[in-house]
């Protein structure tokens, strides 16, 4: 017993050490947690605000930061295929599977990756939509393949098309220079559910500061009901549209009869 | 006004959707067919997924035919017990075409194969529809009357065993071939999302010599249950039908098909088919180009499962 109380309190102590020394601390909420889906919905853009706070241990010296905001939105099993002529058509021939990738995927920042540090921590970090992890299915195998790998990148594209996936290195604004703000616009036809927001703060090329928050957006009345007792209730939402389209024929058969 | 679909997930423009259900529903109700093979494309082409358009308009088509079916019904146009063994077959065949459906739609190739029979089905039959009627209206223009060709005596068909009499349509036909028919049609209905009525009602004047007095009501009563064991299979398997989509079709299609139906009596029969004709065939050509040119993008994305 003693042991193992002991054991807890050396991985305590291990944890605190291992912890980095935070001169920074970063503070920031979105304009809107629950974003709901109504009839008239097509679209939204919400606002992330938030500050960067100094305390004694900031080196003096250090006056500029970045900012990198990742918005992930609920994840999904996705297919990506590609046509190839086949006896004069085009049919779908190769496929690849990306296994649990955000439906939605926005990286803004207040300047180019690039400028704010090396390749090597724009990778580990994650910072921009080719260094973003989007996992495929090799064979038996998982894992990320090259930024520019046609399936990967053709991914990416058609996603983008959509608005769903987005990148954006002048959508964060300092006000002042510890205070900033970003638009996490939403498209209309987008995923429902929890939405991750990741901030990280840069000086001097590499990340000091982390903070996370989140959004969900939820269909509510009308299009939740719909939409759950389609999925739970098939047989029962079936027979009600088959009897709503029988009421429907009958009514104007009735309105429009003309004998 | 925008309104959000609950099941297709996008917002689309509720006056586009009724204006579009009341177009088809002119020409349906024109031509006296459900309208399901313009439907559908014109809801892929607003950007609902084939998968859900499909399943929604079975819906649609149901509605529309429950309406031409009662007025059929009224002044007794309808044979019941074609109808009947018709659905026998048309349960079938809806059965098989729903899981087909699912099948596709697991392999990814659901888009090429809803293509590809638009494009054959449609190509052929608007072919077959429109080279007839004008020759029908050559032969008018030359004096001669502009009559249907009158089928052979005897066809292999009336060959086959199990003979059945049909009392209302006066005609003594093996159950085997109508039985056929139904699960053909149900079959298409499920997989392409249209009621066939463009194909059954030939398939029944040339193969069953059915007589037209009751050839469209008895059609609108096989659609009508094919269309309402889709919905409801649709439903049920894949829960891909939008409900709001498709009321809001139900409502433009049956008001459309009232004003269609004065406007076909004004138009005679020959001309009528090869309007028919053109309108179908033009429907599997433009599938058949789509096909065939190399499209913008050699990518699609489609999402297989969500993981909530």
């Amino acid at each position: 017993m003693i042991q193992l109380r002991l054991a807890w309190v050396t991985l305590a102590l291990l944890l605190v050490g291992a912890a980095p020394t935070r001169a920074e601390r970063l503070i920031a909420s979105v304009s809107n947690h629950r974003v709901t889906v109504t009839p008239n919905y097509s679209g939204e853009e919400l606002v992330l605000f938030g500050s960067v706070e100094k305390d004694a241990q900031t080196p003096p010296t250090r006056t500029a930061y970045d900012l990198v905001v990742t918005v992930r939105g609920p994840r999904a099993d996705m297919v990506t295929r590609r046509k190839e002529r086949k006896f004069g058509i085009w049919i779908n021939t190769d496929s690849r599977q990306f296994l649990k990738v955000p439906g939605y995927l926005a990286l803004f920042a207040n300047r180019p990756f690039d400028a704010m540090a090396n390749p090597e921590v724009q990778r580990r970090q994650q910072l921009g939509l080719t260094n973003v992890l989007l996992t495929q299915r090799v064979g038996p195998d998982y894992g990320d393949v090259v930024p520019n790998d046609a399936f990967r990148s053709a991914f990416v594209r058609l996603q983008s098309q959509h608005g769903l996936y987005r990148e954006d290195t002048s959508a964060v604004t300092f006000l002042t220079p510890t205070l900033f703000r970003t638009g996490i616009p939403l498209p209309a036809a987008v995923p429902i559910g929890t939405y991750e927001i990741e901030i990280k703060l840069l000086a001097d090329g590499a990340m000091i500061a982390k903070t996370e928050t989140a959004f969900e957006i939820v269909k509510v009345g009308f299009e939740q009901f719909v939409a759950s007792s389609a999925r739970q209730n098939g047989f029962v939402y079936g027979l009600v549209t088959t009897a709503m389209a029988l009421m429907t024929g009958w009514m104007a058969s009735i309105v429009f009869r003309r004998d | 006004m925008q309104i959000y679909l609950p099941i297709a997930d996008i917002p689309v423009n509720i006056f586009l959707l009724l204006a579009m259900g009341a177009a088809v529903g002119f020409v349906s109700g024109m031509f006296g067919i459900g309208g399901g093979f313009l439907m559908t494309p014109l809801l892929i082409f607003v950007g609902i997924t084939p998968a859900v358009a499909v399943a929604s308009v079975s819906s649609h088509i149901a509605a529309s035919s429950f309406s031409g079916a009662l007025s059929y019904w009224r002044r007794r146009a309808i044979d019941p017990s074609l109808a009947l063994v018709l659905m026998i077959g048309g349960t079938l065949g809806t059965a098989l075409g729903v899981a087909t459906f699912t099948l596709l739609r697991s392999l990814g190739q659901l888009d090429l194969m809803i293509a590809l029979s638009y494009v054959v089905l449609l190509t052929s039959v608007g072919g077959v529809m429109f080279w007839e009627g004008l020759r029908a209206m050559l032969r008018a223009r030359q004096g001669a009357p502009a009559t249907v060709r009158r089928p052979g005596s005897h066809v292999w068909v009336h060959g086959l065993p199990l003979k059945m009499r049909f009392k209302r349509s006066k005609i003594y036909v093996s159950v085997i071939p109508v039985i056929g028919i139904g699960i053909l049609i149900g079959f298409l209905g499920a997989v392409m999302g249209i009621g066939g009525g463009f194909i059954l009602v030939p398939l029944l004047i040339y193969l069953l010599r059915v007589p037209t007095s009751t050839v469209i009501g008895t059609s609108m009563v096989l659609t009508l249950a094919t269309m309402m064991i889709a919905t409801m299979l649709h439903a049920m398997s894949n829960h891909l039908v939008d409900a709001v989509l498709a009321l809001i079709l139900m409502v433009g299609g049956v008001t459309g098909a009232q004003f269609g139906a004065r406007a076909g009596q004004m138009i005679r029969g020959e001309q009528l088919r090869l309007l028919l004709g053109l309108l179908i065939l033009a429907v599997g050509i433009r599938f058949a180009i789509e096909l065939v040119i190399k499209p913008d993008d050699l990518f699609t994305i489609r999402e297989t499962e969500a993981s909530r």
